[in-house]
């Protein structure tokens, strides 16, 4: 006998640390069919009774309004989950209680949690469980999740569930409301294919409501007409916005039992005082930039060595087995193709675990939120959400945990739009090429050219959110209004805190890594066969010098074709592939492969300040696919960030050689 | 000394830091009106504002939560302040 039990409330309630407490932290995660919502299960047994227990997305309301509430609702209606729990914030039950009723008129099996009971009484909040209890018509259990307790209470009567029923009490609207309820009630319930799929009351309050998503599906009504005629006189009684109406019934009928369960008054807290300096006019952006830094420094810079570690040990490993396997092209798969398709998805986890570690402590100490709140006069402007600050500027380390960072922003548009753009801040793989490119051919002017690069970077970023804004309807559509909750300071939990961090670094390693390494082989791959033959003979060149009209406006060759290719698995081996075409081994040469470059007029000045700029801009490397794949959760958004970028790329290259030729420079 | 101030209805976004006021109406379009009436913000509801400065959004306590709105849903809701 198992048991599907499904998570349901309000962000910011602690609803992650009780799925983690009763899973042990073990979860599946995966997507929402369709969706780049993500979908977490897990599994949990108590006494021998198997449950299954499913978080659904945070949610304020169930209406049809936005992704996560339809998620949220669907799952109740269609996979019909054999209990739900709503947990709920005691310290703020007011607000709480509103999806508390939703769920109530759903008619679902429910139980409502009471979390952060420490934090309600530290308040000075008395809450009467037992007669909050009679009022709802369902049974509550307190806990303290960030100390575990109540956990065993909440299991045990999940395990018990099954032997009980009980039913939650309806809410009353006015007579003048509960009327027309009742009169679409009728209409629906002697129609088998809604009165077995839905509660009837629920759907007839969605009518009334004019729930878009409900009324699309009662056209396949028989009664329709009756039904549509029910409507119009509905809003005689309610005006044209119904579900506003039914709203503030809703709120107050909260209202009216709260005096009965709930006693104190609301004390100035330790988070009105810390909001006083964090949100501050004129330090808040001070704050918010030294504690970005922090983090930034914190995940490249400890995470650096560790990446080395695993780049050196791959390449030993790489090394021996190349001594060990006298079969050179087997002896090359494996070291060069496999060990350097494994550390070149390897390299990366240090950073994204120390990523993680630091913004979870960020998100779960409230202070993430804060920092919306204090970009999001400026992220506004230029096309992007307040939350879009941090993956952005993360992007100057590495796109890829920059782009895993875009979690934290809630709405789906936003989100995607952030990802989208990132690649097209420098990252730090792509220096070298600048230093190598920029040091060869522009003299004096280098350092500002490689500096140049990254204002490019940042400017083209923004002018690509404000177009995408403008163009693409998908983001056209996507600027819903600015409202948000800004949850209580807390002390982060270093349990939830870990759990994170591996959650992250493992899907990471299953999601994105599998396209790394396979991306890594398919150029191995490319690049020494047919085997044997010296470069200028690969396919890779031979793809390159097809490729080469195409780049003869930019005044690049087949061999920065080439170089570009090999770019795609890290634009750090553009620089090898350099190397290796004028044949030059190992580091330490990089001064004569400038100068090899000068001498032999492989760039101008002109072309290869368009080389750098199409290094900056054109397809994201293979890893960053890999992430881009895995947050969006499709190839389209994969297609079209390489298609615009391909396209930018080209374009900014040949407007600089264009533009350079008007002005006189070579 | 006591001073008649009669009261006056302003956008919220207009609204002064730790100033009260009391929510009359919410004009707008009616996906907006929902989403803030979901998060609490109905008529005869006491606000406070926390934060609040001539550009960007405004924080705002209602029903016990800490709520950030954007300017241009700041000016969509009228409370009545003062009287």
């Amino acid at each position: 006998m198992k048991i599907k039990v499904a998570l349901i409330g309000n962000p910011n309630v602690g609803k992650s640390l009780i799925f983690n407490n009763l899973t042990g932290g073990r979860s599946h995660i995966g997507n929402w069919p369709g969706k780049t919502v993500e979908k977490k299960e897990g599994r949990c047994i108590y006494n021998g009774v198997e449950m299954e227990i499913i978080d659904l997305p945070g949610v304020y309301s169930l209406t049809a309004q936005s992704i996560d509430e339809l998620i949220a609702r669907d799952y109740i209606i269609e996979e019909k989950p054999d209990i739900v729990i709503d947990i709920a914030d005691a310290s703020n039950l007011e607000r709480n209680l509103y999806l508390t009723l939703q769920l109530m008129e759903l008619e679902v099996k429910l139980i409502l949690v009471l979390n952060k009971m420490d934090i309600a009484e530290n308040l000075g909040y008395n809450i009467d469980v037992e007669a909050l209890s009679k009022k709802l018509g369902i049974p509550i259990v307190t806990t303290i999740a960030t100390e575990g307790k109540g956990m065993d209470e909440l299991k045990k009567i999940i395990a018990e569930s099954i032997h009980r029923e009980w039913k939650a009490k309806k809410i009353s609207y006015g007579r003048e409301i509960d009327e027309l309820i009742f009169k679409f009630e009728k209409l629906i319930a002697v129609e088998r294919q809604f009165s077995t799929k839905y509660p009837t009351r629920w759907l007839a309050i969605k009518i009334l409501e004019r729930d878009e998503d409900i009324l699309k599906k009662i056209k396949k009504s028989r009664n329709l007409d009756e039904i549509l005629k029910n409507i119009d006189e509905s809003i005689k009684v309610l005006g044209d916005e119904p579900d506003v109406a039914l709203a503030e019934k809703r709120y107050e009928w909260i209202s009216s039992i709260l005096p009965q369960v709930l006693k104190g008054i609301r004390p100035v807290t330790l988070s009105d005082m810390l909001d006083k300096v964090f949100l501050d006019k004129h330090l808040g952006i001070p704050i918010f930039l030294s504690l970005w830094w922090s983090l930034f420094r914190f995940t490249y810079d400890v995470s650096a060595p560790l990446s080395d570690l695993i780049d050196i040990f791959f390449n030993r490993l790489g090394d021996i087995v190349k001594e060990y396997i006298s079969n050179e092209q087997l002896a090359s798969f494996i070291a060069d193709g496999i060990l350097g398709g494994i550390g070149g998805v390897l390299v990366f986890l240090p950073s994204i675990l120390f990523l993680f570690f630091g913004l979870s402590i960020l998100e779960d100490s409230g202070y993430l939120a804060r920092a919306a709140f204090v970009m999001d006069k400026l992220m506004y402007k230029l096309g992007l959400n307040g939350r879009s600050f941090i993956p952005i500027l993360l992007g100057f380390g590495c796109n890829v945990p920059a782009i895993m960072a875009t979690r934290t922003i809630k709405n789906e548009k936003d989100r995607v739009l952030t990802i989208v753009v990132n690649p097209l801040i420098s990252c730090s793989a792509r220096l070298p090429v600048y230093i190598l490119i920029g040091g060869a051919v522009l003299g004096e002017y280098a350092t500002a050219g490689v500096y140049s690069m990254y204002i490019l970077g940042i400017v083209l970023a923004v002018s690509m959110a404000l177009l995408f804004r403008r163009i693409i309807p998908f983001f056209k559509s996507g600027r819903t209004p600015f409202i948000m909750e800004l949850p209580m300071y807390a002390k982060p939990i270093l349990k939830t805190t870990v759990i994170h961090m591996w959650e992250r670094g493992s899907l990471f390693l299953r999601k994105a890594g599998t396209i790394i390494f396979l991306g890594v082989i398919s150029v191995w791959f490319l690049s020494t066969h047919p085997w044997g033959s010296p470069i200028e003979e690969t396919y890779i060149a031979i793809l390159g010098k097809i490729l080469e009209p195409l780049f003869y406006p930019l005044g690049f060759d087949w061999r920065g074709a080439v170089a570009l290719f090999f770019g795609f698995i890290a634009k750090e081996i553009v620089v090898g592939a350099f190397s290796i075409f004028f044949g030059f081994g190992g580091e330490g040469e990089e001064e004569s492969l400038k100068q090899y470059i000068r001498t032999h007029k492989i760039f101008t000045p002109l072309t290869g300040y368009a080389f750098m700029a199409f290094t900056l801009t054109y397809i994201p490397c293979i890893a960053t696919l890999g992430a881009i794949y895995r947050e969006t959760g499709s190839w389209k958004w994969v297609l079209f960030t390489v298609t615009y970028e391909l396209i930018l790329a080209y374009t900014v290259a040949f407007t600089i050689v264009t533009a350079g030729h008007l002005l006189g420079f070579t | 000394m006591y001073m008649y101030r009669p009261s006056r209805i302003i956008p919220l976004a207009m609204l002064p830091e730790g100033v009260r006021g009391i929510i009359v109406k919410i004009i707008g379009g009616r996906g907006l009106v929902r989403r803030l009436t979901e998060m609490g913000f109905t008529p005869g509801i006491e606000v406070t504002v926390l934060k609040s400065s001539f550009q960007g959004p405004i924080l705002a306590m209602i029903r016990g939560s800490r709520i950030v709105i954007g300017r241009g849903v700041a000016m969509k809701i009228l409370v009545e302040v003062g009287g």
